[in-house]
């Protein structure tokens, strides 16, 4: 065993050289959120948080991630099921098209949009002449923050599915069970948590998007700004607390997804003992 | 499968594709006219060197952090491991303004760089640093699986053949990890090439100095200039997909390498 470590001097200042990185650039900006959150105290935080521009923000992207989220579920169960399951030509291809998203920048995502279906858009015009809003409003908001996060649940479970393998649902069809119930009783169960997982970081993404919506919604206070959006605003306008009040629920999130992600891990790696 | 591919079309590809649309509408000329400007110009080589340098850093700080989570022991440990992730849960404006906060003449770290007269709020620097946040998971995460099934045979085959620590690191332990490198390096860089959030607020932006690709393609937006906004938007894709291509194909090359010796 002696022969697979080093020196105790250099382990310790390996460690000394990854907790300064870690701390000056991961701690040291979500304990800077806090910080500057409660830096007027607690009754002007809450006081920020009822304001009513706030509450709009906060409800706009509450209703994105509810649409958004449960749209790239069902996608994220069929491209995964498809590609993991079946076996056709060009699987290759519609993997790497499904992590496009990833990396295209988030400006672009919300560019596309602005092109297909803006004012002087592909579409624009016929939208316009039936009064349908999509641009610098909801649905576009919503379309951009889809595209954000349209990779996410499918990343998760392509994997979980690949190593399960056919045989659970080849016994459930031999037994008798039609495809439908094969799928909810059988193929459902046993990539539960994949999926808990990947709604989890869908619903971080969809709810903290800012480069895409920031291009598609035009800012309008109380109607399409989204929480990211608000912090941005509040920013910008030299009022730093009440920014950072809002960007601590924010960060409080993130905190949760990551607490929910070690949860499942742990759960998973048991199942597995 | 079709509702695959219909959603996939539907959300992803006909979007996209209005971008290449657009740019078939220009000429040559024009669209190579709208890339080089001096003010696009500016933003490209400031954008692709600061995603260059961020991703160098950490290439080596992300390697010791999967390094260290893996082999060694210490407290804190599965807090640091859970953390590491936090850039891709982070709301990108929220990291943004947290690091604008540090990084300023009077912020927290901000001041102690003022005495050495180092300025990083509103500087290359700053973009950089910002660039460093976002893409240290994608390092970390790709690195740390290979680490963990390395089999321990191998470098205790080395030191019994009399190879001391470093050359066993050196020789051994580094060539078998640098393909994972090389693609969590990759991710990073394009994921730091288009990011957008946690740089405005530290950049300053200002044209010609400290103004990101992604950045210029917002103002032309909001300047109603799309032709322009498009031409930059094809070139950060075209830029994006040849760094993948060269990454894979260096991937490719080590690991061939390796097979063979």
């Amino acid at each position: 065993m002696r022969v697979r470590t080093e020196p105790r001097f250099v382990r310790y200042s390996l460690i000394m050289i990854a907790l300064i990185f870690f701390g000056l650039f991961i701690i040291l900006p979500l304990v800077c959120v806090f910080h500057n959150a409660f830096a007027k105290g607690w009754l002007f935080y809450l006081k920020t948080l009822q304001d009513r521009d706030a509450l709009a923000a906060m409800r706009v992207t509450l209703i994105v991630a509810m649409v958004a989220v449960p749209l790239n579920l069902m996608f994220g169960v069929a491209a995964s099921w498809a590609i993991a399951k079946f076996d056709f030509k060009g699987k290759g291809l519609l993997l790497s098209l499904i992590d496009l998203p990833l990396s295209v920048s988030p400006v672009i995502a919300g560019f596309i949009f602005v092109l297909m279906f803006g004012a002087q858009g592909y579409f624009g015009p016929w939208l316009m002449a039936r009064h349908i809003h999509i641009v610098f409003a909801m649905p576009g908001i919503i379309l951009a923050t889809i595209f954000v996060t349209f990779p996410l649940v499918a990343r998760e479970l392509i994997p979980i599915m690949k190593a399960q393998g056919n045989e659970e649902e080849e016994a459930a069809i031999t037994l008798g069970a039609g495809g439908w119930k094969t799928f909810w009783m059988v193929s459902v169960p046993n990539i539960r948590w994949g999926i808990l997982y990947g709604v989890i970081l869908c619903n971080a993404r969809a709810m903290g998007e800012f480069g895409a919506v920031s291009v598609i919604s035009g800012h309008i206070r109380g109607m399409t700004n989204t929480l990211p959006l608000h912090v941005e605003i509040l920013y910008n306008e030299y009022q730093s607390a009440a920014a950072f009040a809002a960007a601590s629920v924010l960060a409080l999130l993130a905190i949760m997804t990551l607490i929910a992600k070690t949860a499942i891990e742990a759960t998973i790696r048991q199942g597995q003992r | 499968m079709g509702f695959t591919i219909f959603y996939l079309s539907l959300i992803v590809l006909i979007p996209l594709s209005m971008l290449f649309f657009k740019t078939a509408s220009m000429g040559f000329k024009e669209f190579f006219g709208l890339i080089t400007t001096p003010r696009a110009l500016a933003a490209y080589r400031l954008s692709f060197t600061t995603a260059c340098l961020s991703a160098a850093i950490n290439a080596v700080f992300g390697s010791i952090t999967a390094w260290v989570l893996v082999r060694y022991s210490f407290p804190g440990k599965g807090i640091m491991n859970a953390l590491v992730d936090l850039p891709l849960a982070l709301p990108t404006a929220v990291a943004g303004i947290a690091l604008t906060e540090l990084y300023t003449p009077t912020g927290w770290v901000g001041q102690y760089l003022q005495t050495m007269g180092i300025k990083a709020a509103f500087t290359p620097f700053g973009i950089t640093i910002a660039l460093t946040f976002i893409g240290l998971p994608f390092v970390v995460r790709t690195i740390q699986p290979v680490l963990e099934d390395m089999d321990p045979q191998i470098e205790e085959a080395a030191a019994s053949l009399g190879a001391n620590r470093w050359q066993t690191v050196w020789r051994i332990i580094l060539p078998m990890i640098f393909p994972a490198l090389l693609t969590g390096v990759t991710l990073a860089f394009s994921r730091a090439i288009g990011e957008y959030g946690s740089v405005i607020f530290i950049a300053g932006n200002m044209p010609m100095r400290t103004e990101i690709v992604p950045l210029l393609i917002m103002t032309k937006l909001e300047q109603y200039d799309y032709a322009q906004a498009t031409a930059l938007a094809i070139g950060m894709l075209l830029i994006a997909f040849l760094c993948l291509v060269t990454a894979n194909f260096l991937g490719w090359l080590t690991s061939r390498n390796l097979g063979k010796a």
